[in-house]
């Protein structure tokens, strides 16, 4: 029976009661408690069931290895998944729920997996399952699911909020453990600029637990002086409940700070991901302890002996009243010595190796407590917990010696170094024989750019197991670092700390060694996946020699825990089964994070309307208060039509665009790109990325140019003016703005940086007014100012000057073949022109209109729009823009590119206008068909329309499309199909892609 | 070849299941064969299988420079569809989901071809036209897919918020045959099927060089021996241009690193694959119970099979903005695979200057749905000379600038 001790509990403040529930039940824990330990003191050691079998599970571990008692945690907005009872400190009114079970934690229907789990061995689903067909989607497949997943999903929104945060240091020190103190005091002596994080919330790691000595204190002491000592750098920054969680190239390490997850209080942000650019990284990440591999290793009751230790030292917490130690190593019998201090009864201590004549089992002798060496666990007795141990001998086959009753198993099968963040960034590993684990290899770390090392391993990381050994290596890892960092190493001496001389461990990876196949079937290997001995030996034997493969197949080291516990064991096993040596089967990829972090710390502030920022022009509030329906365009929203109340979107899109032909329109085109091209290259620059001679354009002229790709297709297009002899300004489309300031910046910097050119993307520092229809010239006229007569400023002009007091640049230019002006104002000056506009314009009807009625208008009059009659398969040609591609230049961006045999052969889709016969609108994105079938049994198509409107000022249907030789097919009747699934097909006439006003008149005037 | 069944586990059982064979052979390598396929992808394994299966060649050896089935094919986001845009594109991958739908029963070997459905999401006014006229082009490529109003997106993934600040849901592209497979499987029953032909599947042997006489190919060197061949398949996603340049010539594809991340397993949530490609992310749930969710390709060129953190955030910020619920939701693990991209984003399936030497590459970010069709094409082009399936995705296209260019639809292609 689990219960908390009388006594005991260093991290316990036992005058403070904290209530909590866990399955609805209203229990109580004390402040210091963690989620586990409360739950032990409650005498609750069943916390979970399994993932594939739903077997009983109780905790396992004491810290982030834990793969057993993972709880849903919360409720509503702030109800989580998966957490681990191990990390999660207690708080009040904490909620707790166990997972993975139905009807109840108690009785869980799925266990009978549990019982045919000799029909269920690894991988058994790659070999049923196959019929009838539909049976894997419609059966199988959803009985699967529903018995796998673990934690129920969220269901609300996230209640809290996170935040990112960014350091750069000289040493970034991971783990708060004794090492990591002495790594980061050694940096801090040494004038580095020093992180030191520990993902617990207490400094000290294990020292205090296993009773180091250090400087002539006890271990709890130095700690405590140590961090006080690193407080007083001010070049040394501490921070608890914060993990080391990725290591990346260059020094860059994600880190991952918990800062409400222990709180009642939950304001503020929950959780803080630190973006961290060290020069140098210490990893002081201690170890975990591996458990053994013995039949029924998984019954609630059974753990590791550091956690045993830990729930009683520092939770004043009984994992059971007689607990039977088994190991293979002299640290476990710490384990022992501190439930016998504690008043619990140790019936027996199994340890696999033939002696035991260390400090510590002589220790464990003295205190009383009955040794037996050579000796292993045949079996754990007991169907939901512990009932006792069936002894056998560790050298034979399991014939059973003893039965011992016990209602608790600390088990220790030696440790393993935490080498994940080493790891990370592609730090090599080797074989360590004496500690049987895998330990860093410091020739082969992971490298920076100048190709030496920026990760170093400190202390029980780097496979120092006695604190001793630990902290002098810790040292030196400090000094190297700040070394690293550019500072001189501290000549202070290293902290020295004694610890108790401890006998070789002897790996023992099955137990007992030559256990027959119904003892290995019920050892577990990975315990959150229930992978077993017998799962390992399966899959070498069908092939899955790789460790990779292994761990495919059989899902071991695949859980939430990442194999933390499982995967040397399992390694082990492997090559146990291959007859091949372990640094042979070599280890699976090490992969951030070290354990789970949120998807909301990952996100940070930027969600909701932080996530990509809105851009806003300076008319944007007026659109907003005047009925504007809204697109997205790029990162702009612009009004889609200004809908007035009652009206539909489409009778506002024709009201505008009658309004606009018939008398004045005024458009928003401030999210046009504008970016500024200057300097003594600037001509020779633009002649390379247009297709048409800009170099040759006029001081206060306009020309419509054409940019393509490397590849030859056209990609954007837009208006160029030239202010001055080195100065033009390029327009972009409202979604290339962006885009093509970085092609532009792409070419300069990679092919022609000699090239004296400047450029400068101005696009917010302007609003741009449209004027738009015949009355646009009066409409300006009355605000006054300047000459904007035909003759002064004539098409494809442009001029400075004034209007209604503001300084303006007007560009006569025309995207609706209307008289038109394009007005520039400085930003902060656009929303007030507006306004004036509105006012002088109110006399002939002046009405705003949306991009739908910039579309319809363009396509009234047969011009393209990028994105519609492009698609980054089109080249100019097929356009009927060959007008705009220079014969006299010798190259530009796609020359090359378009004098490809298929950009050059006739028989292309080319622009045409498509009218349906019956003068309906034509479907958006149908394709026209042609006679028969492919090759690939797919319908010939012929053409297909890129753009499609109804036209008010035709009263009809209007469309444009690109269609096979289609200029050469003008009145040809083609088809179209519909999308209705019957086959019928919309007939539609080729016509001239220029619907209104063909001699261009009305722009003219 | 032992058949699995549910019969052949329930007599295994009670003997332990020490009655399994070897899923694939492990054979030294021969001094020659008529085929050697380099590379036991996915694509590489698929493409013996079918040289066997449709063309009766099984003197054939897979070549393999470390595990079957470790680069690409197990670490994709397992997603499958077949609504492309462009003709030829439509064609191969519509008979790779064809395959699919049976090939556990052609394998004997489950792969769990999953046809759950992926929604394409339109979130601006530009994806609407794009998948509308997808939707167009797929009825007549005789693929089926249907452009989805945003209610009925809802009703398909309850777990989405269709009116996002920034990018409200404004429809979708669904393909009901489309879905996800288990990725490491596949290779595995392709390897098993070839092993079964007597085909010679040689992991850790990795190709140091291809030895020519004239214009034609002789055979490789590797590094374990020297191995001759008429006819050589170069299928090495990632790797593509090393052995390109082995045979003496160059390709035109860039290698960036593609990042994937999945969450913790958690109860069902999402029964389909959705897709949003305007912000850049897409997720299913895995049968485990894993938010499975795919992200951007590095911004630079690169051979390193590693997680970078950049795009990881933009992803995970983006699909929190498409479903909110996942905020609460922790990373478990984050990787990266190193896809080749091609001018226009399609793959190249072709013959080479070398004679006797084809190549399988380019696949870009979204290989995994292509592997049957893809091994089915390249099998019948390295038997035959050409294949209907393949002839478009040659090498020379981009000589003509005949390109089959995918973006067209989509920002990112997957």
């Amino acid at each position: 029976m689990t219960t908390r001790l009388a006594t005991g509990g260093r991290l316990l403040d036992r005058g403070r009661s904290v209530s909590f529930t866990f399955n609805g039940k209203r229990l109580s824990g004390v402040e210091g408690d963690t989620l586990a330990s409360a739950l032990l003191a409650n005498g609750q050691m069943l916390m979970g069931r399994s993932f594939k079998y739903h077997r009983p599970r109780g905790v396992v571990a004491s810290g982030a290895e834990e793969p057993n008692a993972l709880m849903n945690l919360g409720s509503g907005g702030r109800f989580e998944p998966n957490q681990r009872a191990t990390t999660q400190e207690l708080f009040d009114g904490l909620e707790a729920a166990s997972q993975n079970h139905w009807p109840s934690l108690e009785f869980d229907i799925g266990a009978v997996n549990s019982h045919v789990s000799r029909f269920l061995p690894a991988g058994f689903y790659y070999k049923t399952f196959m019929a009838p067909r539909p049976a894997w989607k419609h059966v199988f497949e959803p009985f699967i699911r529903q018995s796998a997943g673990l934690g129920r999903a969220p269901k609300e929104r996230d209640a809290d909020v996170y935040e990112h945060a960014y350091l750069h240091v000289d040493v970034l020190v991971v783990g708060g453990g004794v090492a990591g103190l002495t790594a980061a005091r050694a940096g801090g002596l040494s004038g580095a600029s020093v992180l030191l994080v520990e993902q617990t919330g207490h400094w000290g790691g294990r020292a205090p637990v296993d009773g180091a000595e250090i400087d002539g204190q006890g271990a709890e002491d130095w700690i405590a002086s140590a961090v006080t000592e690193l407080e007083a750098m001010p070049n040394v920054r501490l921070q608890t409940r914060t993990m080391g969680a990725g290591v990346y190239d260059h020094g860059y390490a994600l880190v991952y700070e918990r800062l409400t997850d222990h709180l009642s209080d939950k304001t503020g942000p929950r959780h803080r991901l630190w973006k961290i650019r060290a020069r140098h990284i210490v990893t002081a990440t201690g170890a975990i302890e591996r458990p053994l591999s013995f039949a029924a290793n998984d019954l609630p009751g059974v753990m590791l002996a550091s956690a045993v230790r830990d729930y009683v030292v520092n939770y004043g917490v009984s994992p059971g009243d007689r607990t039977v130690v088994v190991t293979n190593n002299d640290d476990a019998y710490r384990t022992a010595l501190a439930l016998k201090e504690a008043g619990l009864e140790v019936p027996a201590i199994l340890d696999a190796r033939l002696e035991a004549t260390g400090a510590l089992p002589e220790a464990a002798r003295a205190a009383g407590i009955r040794v037996l060496t050579g000796r292993g666990i045949a079996k754990v007795k007991g169907r939901r917990a512990v009932e006792g141990v069936a002894i056998c001998a560790q050298a034979g086959e399991g014939a059973v010696l003893e039965e011992i009753k016990c209602d608790a198993v600390a088990m220790s099968g030696g440790w393993s170094p935490v080498v994940h963040l080493w790891s990370h960034c592609g730090g090599k590993l080797n074989w360590d024989d004496a500690g049987a684990f895998f330990r860093p290899d410091p020739s082969r770390a992971p490298t920076g750019a100048d190709g030496t090392a920026f990760v170093t391993v400190a202390g029980t990381a780097n496979g120092h197991l006695l604190t001793a050994e630990a902290i002098a290596d810790a040292h030196e890892a400090g000094k190297a670092a700040a070394k690293a960092a550019g500072h001189t190493a501290t000549r202070k001496a290293a902290p020295k700390a004694t610890s108790e001389v401890e006998a070789p461990m002897a790996p023992v990876w099955m137990m007992p060694q030559g256990a027959g196949a119904a003892l290995r079937q019920k050892m577990w290997l990975d315990y959150q996946n229930d992978v077993k001995v017998s799962d390992v030996q399966l899959a070498a034997r069908e092939g899955f020699e790789s460790v990779e493969h292994t761990k495919r197949y059989t899902t071991l080291g695949m859980a939430t825990d990442q194999g933390k516990l499982s995967n040397i064991n399992g390694l082990a096993i492997l090559a146990g089964s291959l007859n091949a040596a372990i640094p042979q089967v070599g280890t699976t990829t090490f992969r951030p994070p070290y354990t789970p972090i949120s998807m909301g710390a990952i996100a940070g502030e930027a969600r909701g309307e932080l996530f990509q920022p809105l851009r806003r022009t300076p008319l944007h509030d007026w659109h907003e208060a005047n009925g504007a329906v809204w697109e997205p365009v790029g990162a702009w929203r612009r009004p889609y039509t200004y809908r007035k109340p009652g009206e539909a979107t489409e009778d506002a899109v024709a009201r505008e665009i009658t309004a606009t032909r018939a008398s004045l329109g005024l458009l928003d085109a401030s999210t046009l790109g504008k970016i500024l091209v200057k300097g003594p290259d600037a001509g020779r620059f633009l002649d390379m990325l247009y297709t048409n001679m800009m170099s040759s354009l006029a001081i206060g002229k306009c020309r419509y140019g054409l940019m393509c790709s490397e590849n030859g297709f056209l990609m954007d297009d837009g208006v160029v003016a030239r202010l001055s002899d080195d100065a033009f300004l390029c327009h972009t489309t409202t979604g290339g703005a962006d885009r093509i300031h970085a092609h532009m910046e792409e070419w300069l910097q990679t092919e022609w940086w000699d090239w004296k050119v400047y450029t400068a993307n101005l696009t917010e520092q302007y609003a741009q007014i449209a004027v738009v229809g015949p009355n646009a010239r009066k409409v300006l006229d009355k605000l006054g100012g300047m000459d904007v007569s035909k003759e002064t400023l004539p098409f494809m002009a442009w001029a400075d000057g004034a209007l209604a007091g503001h300084a303006v640049r007007v560009f006569r230019i025309s995207f609706s073949g209307e008289l038109s002006f394009e007005v520039a104002v400085k930003a902060n000056e656009g929303r007030a022109l507006w306004d004036k506009l509105l006012d002088a314009g109110a006399e002939f009807g002046a009405t705003p209109y949306g991009t739908e009625g910039l579309h319809v208008l363009r396509a009234e009059k047969g011009f393209i729009m990028i994105g519609d009659e492009t698609d980054g398969t089109v080249i100019p040609q097929d356009l009927g823009l060959g007008w705009a591609i220079s014969k006299k230049k010798d190259d530009y961006i796609g020359k090359r590119a378009q004098e490809r045999s298929h950009m050059t052969d006739p028989a292309r889709w080319k622009l045409v206008g498509l009218e349906t016969v019956d003068g309906t609108v034509l479907p958006d994105g149908a394709y026209a068909v042609g006679d028969g079938v492919n090759e690939n049994g797919q319908r010939v198509t012929q053409g297909r329309v890129t753009s499609t409107y109804y036209s008010p000022t035709l009263a009809r249907g209007i469309a444009m499309g690109l269609v096979l030789d289609g200029p050469d097919r003008m009145g040809e009747v083609i088809d179209f199909a519909s999308l209705d699934g019957t086959g019928t097909v919309v007939k539609t006439k080729i016509v001239d892609p220029v619907f209104f006003d063909k001699a261009g008149e009305k722009q003219n005037v | 070849m032992k058949r699995y069944s549910a019969f052949a586990i329930a007599r295994e059982a009670l003997r332990n299941h020490t009655g399994w064979d070897r899923a694939w052979a492990s054979p030294e390598p021969k001094k020659r064969y008529d085929v050697i396929i380099v590379g036991a992808g996915g694509h590489g394994l698929a493409t013996a299988y079918y040289l066997g299966k449709n063309f009766g060649i099984t003197n054939v050896a897979v070549l393999e420079k470390g595990w079957l089935g470790g680069g690409n094919t197990g670490r994709n986001t397992t997603i499958i569809r077949s609504n492309y845009l462009q003709d030829p594109s439509a064609a191969i991958y519509e008979k790779s989901r064809s395959l699919y739908e049976t090939l556990s029963q052609d394998l004997n070997y489950n792969i769990m071809f999953s046809p759950r459905g992926v929604i394409m999401l339109a979130q601006t006014e530009h994806e609407v036209r794009g998948y509308k006229r997808t939707a167009h082009a797929n009825a007549l490529q005789g693929v089926k897919t249907e452009y989805i109003t945003p209610k009925r997106v809802k009703e398909l993934v309850p777990i989405i918020a269709l009116d996002g600040p920034r990018y409200p849901v404004l429809g979708g592209l669904w393909q009901a045959r489309g879905g996800t497979a288990r990725h490491d499987a596949v290779a595995w029953g392709y390897a098993r099927a070839c092993s079964a032909m007597g085909m010679d599947i040689i992991q850790r042997c990795e190709v140091t060089g291809v030895t020519r006489d004239g214009g034609k190919v002789t055979g490789v060197t590797t590094t374990r021996g020297d191995i001759g061949c008429d006819k050589l398949g170069i299928v090495v996603a990632g790797h593509s241009g090393h052995l390109a340049d082995m045979a003496g010539f160059r390709l035109p594809i860039e290698s960036v690193a593609l990042q994937a991340l999945v969450s913790e397993p958690i109860k069902p949530c999402m029964d389909v694959v959705v897709m949003a490609n305007t912000v850049h992310g897409y997720m299913s749930q895995s049968d485990k119970g894993e938010m499975v969710i795919g992200g951007g390709a590095d911004g630079y060129n690169n051979y390193t099979q590693r997680g970078s953190f950049h795009h990881i955030e933009e992803t995970v910020r983006a699909l929190i903005e498409t479903f909110p619920m996942i905020s609460r939701l922790k990373m478990l693990r984050q990787w990266g695979g190193i896809v080749d991209m091609t001018g226009d984003r399609s793959p190249i399936l072709s013959k080479t200057p070398v004679d006797g030497v084809f190549i399988n590459c380019g696949w870009g970010t979204g290989g995994f749905k292509a592997i049957p069709g893809s091994g089915w094409a390249m099998a019948e082009l390295m038997a035959k000379g050409t294949s209907p399936l393949a002839d478009a995705f040659s090498l020379g296209r981009f000589r003509e600038g005949r390109f089959i260019d995918e973006s067209v639809a989509a920002g990112v292609a997957h």
